[in-house]
């Protein structure tokens, strides 16, 4: 991590790491937040700067909730998170809008166009609308660190919450940043009584209601001369609306266009809009997802031209803007070829994997959440039958007992990670077991987030930075809400945990099992020395129990009739299985599952 | 050469990131503007992978290059160099690490690896530059700098001296591996001039 600079430096950042560098130099003192995929690396870049206190929070809304609370201080505080987090966290979000702030607060929203890393693809914008808060939106990552500074300056001034999306196409593109000056708040930290603005009760709220309005008037007004929308001239023949990446992607495509950038979304200057629309022969709105801009530019009475052309799913490109404008399909491209697909899969020695096998073998319908182990979806797992957003894997599976009493007797499974169970796993849980359900609900507690790339939650045992901090205890958490049948398995096990499975599966209450081990990329699991195991190539039949695990270290090496009898084999064995042992970990699955020692025990030294 | 759209293809854990970073690095010491892009989360676990790096003398706009107009790509293995084929153009030249990994489908039997995965870049006349850069890395001692092996084969084809990614390695990377990433990038660098 790059020192404070004080003189102008030029820096190779991602949005993530540049929207870091903006907290800093925006004098930030409470980042919180939760990890998801594309707005993760901010807050694993903010805890780079020590003057920040930086966490992890078992959701968004926990996280927002704790930045109000350190506005409500005094300080500037940022919330951080992706768009689906941001449904979780909206519940505080709307009434933040009414009290506004002490110390200026950003929530920093990444969407995901396309859909690269998330469940769904809505938009954040209509947050801004529907909550009535003003809304940045920068291009790329030198604008996120300049946008954020200007965030913490709208927030205070206006008194109120701000929002920046950033997307994927921000977020994980690098650029060069200018470090700039560190500028800090001009309020005193300190507790105040303000009570008719922080306590939102049906009085105090009503008298915020309206300062919400006035406030959103005087944004309105900010908006048209503010130096975030810009006119950049160009030829009057067609101009552009955009903002955001749409922005750079229409001066890739159209770099002699007349363009109106907006750098604000939300609230709009509607005086500036009319006079760009004015001075233009045709106006396009350019803007990945829903027609957010163009929807209110259509309803000031402007005719201008966007879905109508330019897609609705998907992220934009240069490609797709011109292609949606000149209806020309780009030159003569190469067409594909037919390739065997690579879809993503569960690390080699991935915990996960002996349980989606086990649940495989059960046929049982598995009501799954988001996490490395949505993979488990995948081909030869194949166990994983749902999967909505983040803690809904508990509540569903009650549902569908519910629905169907006896007849999903034994036949559903929830399965949930370690960290999906804290952010609103638990509610899902304690609601089973209240309302009498019969759901088995599996933690498949590797100890770790997983997917978005090992940040550490309540039962990992240590904060963001690594500092020891307690471990939740799972089976005496479940019990205390109410569970009476607990058990913990070791997933690598595959016998063992599928005794319990089918135990606990034909129980007619509720139970839990724990599948209890370390995700391979852990920190301690990375230092601890691997024992690969090997394959005894004589000893393969073929059977191919090894493959249905799906682990990548495993390879199928096909054979003709001649070669197998060549190697001793009967005709007919179709191929043997290979393990790679520079990618086996030693987990010891497929060992289990293999019945002719095709797979050795003996430590391979390496 | 003011402006060049690189595309690193491969697949998820082969070093594609330090690969793109370190050519960043080398075309920033070179005064150049540039933008990179890359997929971050689901797209890692042994998933396919790219990341557009796009330099210009002037100004970078799109972080993501055109299909059609890429100039060179390092594909860091075979079948994925042919995954991207409508981002090529008669003009790209195409370094490939002849190393295959197979996709589940493959390592379960499914489906076959294409043999000739390659015939379809050549077919079209485009430059195809085969690295054996497993082995060469192998050879040094270490794996892992294979990623490293292909930097070198791509540099010979910037506009960019060799010293330009020697300080690179010398400043960026950690002290304990500077020497095997050294050697990775000259051996890299030889293979492609030696022929
Ligand atoms: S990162 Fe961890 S949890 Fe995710 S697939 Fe790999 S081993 Fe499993
Ligand atoms: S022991 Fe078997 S299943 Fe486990 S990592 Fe090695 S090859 Fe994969």
């Amino acid at each position: 991590m790059t020192s404070q600079p004080s003189a102008p430096e030029k820096l190779w950042l991602s949005g993530n790491e540049a929207l870091a560098l903006g907290a800093h130099e925006a004098s930030v003192k409470v980042a919180s937040g939760y990890p998801g995929t594309p707005s993760t690396e901010i807050l694993e870049n903010v805890v780079n700067y020590s003057e920040i206190y930086t966490e992890w929070a078992p959701n968004e809304k926990v996280g927002l909730e704790v930045a109000i609370g350190a506005s409500f201080a005094g300080v500037r505080a940022l919330a951080t998170m992706k768009h689906v987090g941001l449904n979780v966290a909206a519940d505080p979000l709307f009434t933040a809008s009414y009290t506004g702030v002490r110390g200026g607060l950003v929530i920093v929203v990444a969407d995901d166009p396309s859909m690269y890393s998330s469940q769904n693809e809505q938009d954040s914008r209509n947050y801004a609308y529907a909550a009535k808060l003003p809304m940045l939106e920068p291009a790329d990552p030198g604008e996120a660190k300049d946008f954020l500074k200007i965030a913490y300056h709208l927030s205070e001034e206006y008194d109120t919450p701000v929002l920046l999306r950033s997307c994927t196409r921000v977020s994980h593109v690098k650029g060069i940043v200018t470090s700039g000056q560190v500028e800090s708040s001009a309020l005193t930290p300190g507790i105040e009584l303000l009570p008719a603005k922080l306590v939102m009760l049906p009085a105090n709220a009503r008298n915020r209601r309206v300062e919400v309005e006035k406030r959103q008037q005087r944004l309105r007004e900010l908006a048209e001369t503010s130096e975030l929308n810009r006119i950049e001239p160009g030829d009057n023949k067609i101009g552009f609306i955009a903002a955001g990446t749409s922005y750079l992607y229409v001066k890739e495509a159209f770099p002699e266009a007349t363009v109106l950038k907006l750098g604000l979304v939300y609230p709009l200057p509607e005086q500036l809009i009319r006079d760009f629309a004015a001075r233009v022969e045709k106006l396009y709105v350019v803007e990945d997802l829903d027609p957010f801009l163009e929807t209110r530019i259509k309803a000031m009475g402007i005719a201008c031209i966007g879905k109508e052309v330019i897609p609705a799913i998907g992220e934009l490109t240069p490609s797709v803007v011109r292609r949606a404008i000149t209806g020309q399909a780009p030159a003569d491209l190469f067409e594909p070829v037919e390739l065997p697909p690579r879809p993503p899969n569960m690390c080699p020695g991935c915990p996960h994997r002996g349980l989606f096998y086990n649940l495989n073998r059960l046929k049982v319908f598995v009501s799954g959440d988001i996490g490395c182990y949505t993979l488990g979806f995948l081909p030869p797992l194949s166990a994983m039958d749902a999967c909505v957003c983040m803690g809904a894997s508990v509540g569903m599976a009650h549902g569908m007992d519910k629905a169907l009493g006896e007849e999903a007797q034994g036949k559903v499974v929830a399965v949930i990670g370690d960290s999906t169970f804290l952010h609103t796993g638990l509610n899902g849980l304690i609601n089973s077991v209240y309302n009498k359900g019969c759901s088995t609900i599996i933690i498949l507690d590797n100890r770790i987030t997983g997917m978005t790339g090992q940040q550490p939650n309540p039962a990992s045992g240590t904060t963001i930075n690594y500092d020891p901090s307690p471990t939740i205890d799972f089976p005496e958490l479940c019990r205390a809400v109410g569970v009476k049948h607990v058990r913990t398995v070791n997933p690598h096990e595959i016998e063992a945990t599928y005794q319990v499975l089918k135990e606990e599966i034909a129980r007619p209450e509720v139970s839990v099992v724990i599948t209890r081990f370390p995700c391979v990329l852990t920190v301690d699991e990375k230092k601890r020395p691997k024992k690969p195991f090997h394959s005894v190539t004589e000893n393969c039949t073929g059977c191919t129990m090894c493959l249905r695990l799906g682990c990548p270290a495993i390879n199928w090496q096909p054979l003709t009739p001649e070669e197998a009898k060549a190697m001793g084999k009967k005709e007919k064995q179709k191929g043997y299985a290979l393990i790679n042992e520079d990618m086996c970990i030693g987990c010891g699955q497929c060992y289990e599952l293999c019945k002719f020692e095709a797979i050795s025990k003996e430590e391979v030294s390496r | 050469m003011n402006q060049g759209n690189i595309h690193f293809v491969g697949v998820g854990g082969q070093g594609i990131l330090l690969a793109s970073e370190m050519t960043a690095y080398a075309l920033i010491n070179a005064g150049f503007d540039l933008k990179k892009s890359e997929v971050h989360g689901m797209a890692q676990r042994g998933g396919s992978v790219e990341a557009h790096l796009r330099f210009d003398q002037t100004r970078v706009y799109s972080p993501l290059i055109e299909p059609g107009t890429v100039d060179f790509q390092l594909a860091f293995e075979t079948m994925e160099a042919a995954r991207y084929l409508p981002y090529l153009n008669r003009n790209s030249k195409v370094i490939v690490n002849t190393q295959r990994i197979m996709p589940p489908s493959v390592a379960t039997g499914k489906a076959t690896y294409p043999d000739n995965c390659l015939d379809a870049l050549t077919r079209q006349g485009i430059a195809v530059i085969p690295v054996d850069a497993y082995a060469i890395a192998k050879e040094l001692g270490n794996i892992k700098a294979a990623n490293v092996v292909l930097v070198g084969a791509l540099s010979t084809f910037l506009p960019l001296p060799a010293e330009a990614f020697h300080e690179v390695i010398a400043t960026r990377l950690p002290a304990r591996i500077q020497e095997v990433n050294l050697q990775a990038f000259k051996a890299g660098r030889a293979a492609i001039e030696k022929d």
